[in-house]
């Protein structure tokens, strides 16, 4: 198989409390894949999305991102091949203007002038709110600026887009624009989620992770199909829902 | 007047104050045809004249404070309509309320054609620091969400029976004010992940600012223009 987009191995981190938060995670997304990360609360999937970018440092273990180390010296070469779109679009989206922050990225990156302007407007059409350039994050509905945040790090042209629970506190029509805009991003794709309709429906492979370390991972279908798994680590269906039934990818 | 690059409005509005608090007193003549100036400048900027109005209510503390002057003031008194008032103190109440209105009024004016971003971006380009530009762009953007935040808060106490009417029983605010401040503190070291998530390194990248032609900085300071030569011959000619 080719290189990896992303490759870690033997993860492990504890925060300065004392509580460890990975104990050992091993996982690999190729290039062009979409795979899904579920796990309950607490199990250690926000702080695993962390180390992808170098943010947090890993206590053991290492970090690849498309062959290349996840360490000091190439930090921010990282940070700009690992897109992170991060929960709360309130935190991503800091710039006075929508144009300004999808330019952040970039600009730090060195890209100016004209370039930026595009990289700006590729990024932002990419998502379907070119209209909303010189607009103010706050004025814009929060399936709007879950978008946006999504743009800022397209702009970057990463290697990985990692998202942590896109799905989160959108309405269903927002939902749904939503997975029409990653579906048709050709990027490889870690998505962070408690949605499992929404990770069957956009990613073909899910991980399972609990208490540290990923426990399972498979076929998305297969892996919501096993009820005892599924019921070991707090995992739960919508009432009614065939996994197996509506294989929507 | 929209369509002025914002830094040139910032420069034409710093020049105009400037101009107007350089004007003497007793130069009556200046401030009236300064206010001339500002008005037609909003008559040509099309502002609603109710829009003005209730942006210039800012100014009424001011006005409050100036209409106290001539009654406290000292020195020497004159009577006006069968009161009694202090010469000084009506001195101050002129330059006060004359100053502060053409002031209020010159911000009005940029305030209305300008978006904030459009203004701090203006402040960028005349050299403002960065650090402190920066501060004000997270200002603007974060006052909403901690202002929403305090809002849901007091909505979920007042569900729960709490009506505060008196100083002593504002402790749950108090304390509700501490717990945001924390909780605007953890969401400050999100967004500085998501600001190094993206490469920041310390260095603000600007964006979007264009350079202002010669023709946009004539015409901005034009006003401004007048206002010092009005500022100019009051202190020299006519007084």
């Amino acid at each position: 198989m080719s290189e990896p987009s992303l490759e870690v191995a033997g993860l492990f981190f504890s925060y300065p409390d004392g509580h460890q938060a990975l104990r050992g995670v091993d996982l690999h997304v190729h290039h062009g894949e979409r795979v899904a990360l579920l796990g309950p609360n607490g199990a250690g999937k926000t702080t695993l999305l962390l180390h992808l970018n170098g943010i947090l440092r890993p206590d053991g273990g290492t970090v690849r991102v498309a062959g290349l180390d996840v360490s000091d010296e190439a930090a921010m070469e990282v940070r700009r091949r690992v897109g992170l779109v991060f929960q709360d679009p309130d935190d991503q989206l800091f710039m006075p203007t929508v144009g300004q922050d999808v330019a952040f990225g970039p600009a730090n990156f060195g890209l100016v002038g004209a370039e930026l302007e595009a990289r700006v407007a590729a990024a932002l059409g990419a998502v379907s709110m070119l209209d909303a350039i010189d607009r103010a994050p706050h004025h814009l509905s929060y399936g709007e600026r879950r978008r946006v945040a999504i743009a800022t790090v397209l702009a970057m042209m990463p290697e990985i887009l990692v998202l942590d629970e896109p799905t989160s506190n959108l309405d269903p029509a927002s939902r749904r624009e939503l997975i029409d805009v990653l579906r048709a991003l050709p990027i490889t794709q870690l998505v962070v989620t408690h949605d499992l309709p929404f990770a069957l429906e956009l990613c073909p492979r899910a991980l399972v992770m609990d208490e540290g370390s990923i426990v399972a991972g498979d076929d998305t279908v297969d892996v919501l199909s096993d009820e005892i798994l599924m019921k070991a680590h707090r995992l739960e269906l919508p009432y009614r829902f065939d996994p197996r039934g509506g294989t929507g990818r | 007047m929209h369509r002025l690059p914002p830094q040139v409005k910032v420069v034409a509005l710093l020049v105009f104050v400037i101009a107007v608090v350089l004007m003497p007193r007793e130069a009556f003549w200046a401030h009236a045809l300064a206010g001339c100036l500002i008005a037609g400048v909003m008559i040509l900027a099309e502002l609603p004249a109710g829009f003005v109005a209730r942006r210039m209510l800012v100014e009424v503390p001011i006005l409050i404070f100036a209409l106290l002057l001539p009654f406290f003031g000292q020195g020497p008194t004159t009577r006006v309509l069968g009161l009694t008032l202090s010469v000084e103190g009506l001195w101050g109440a002129w330059t006060i309320i004359a100053k502060a209105t053409l002031g209020v009024g010159a911000s009005v004016v940029v305030s209305a054609t300008t978006t904030i971003p459009d203004i701090i971006r203006g402040l960028d380009r005349i050299r403002v620091p960065r650090v402190i530009t920066a501060i004000a762009g997270f200002m603007v953007r974060y006052l909403d969400i901690v202002a929403g935040e305090f809002a849901r808060r007091r909505v979920a106490m007042a569900s729960r029976g709490y009506e505060p009417r008196w100083l002593w029983q504002g402790g749950p605010l108090a304390q509700s004010a501490g717990s945001l401040f924390i909780r605007s503190y953890e969401r400050g070291e999100r967004v500085h992940q998501a600001m190094v998530a993206r490469g920041f390194t310390g260095r603000m990248p600007t964006y979007g600012d264009r350079p202002a032609s010669l023709r946009q900085w004539v015409l901005g300071l034009s006003v401004s223009a007048v206002a010092v030569v009005l500022a100019v011959l009051s202190v020299t000619v006519i007084r």
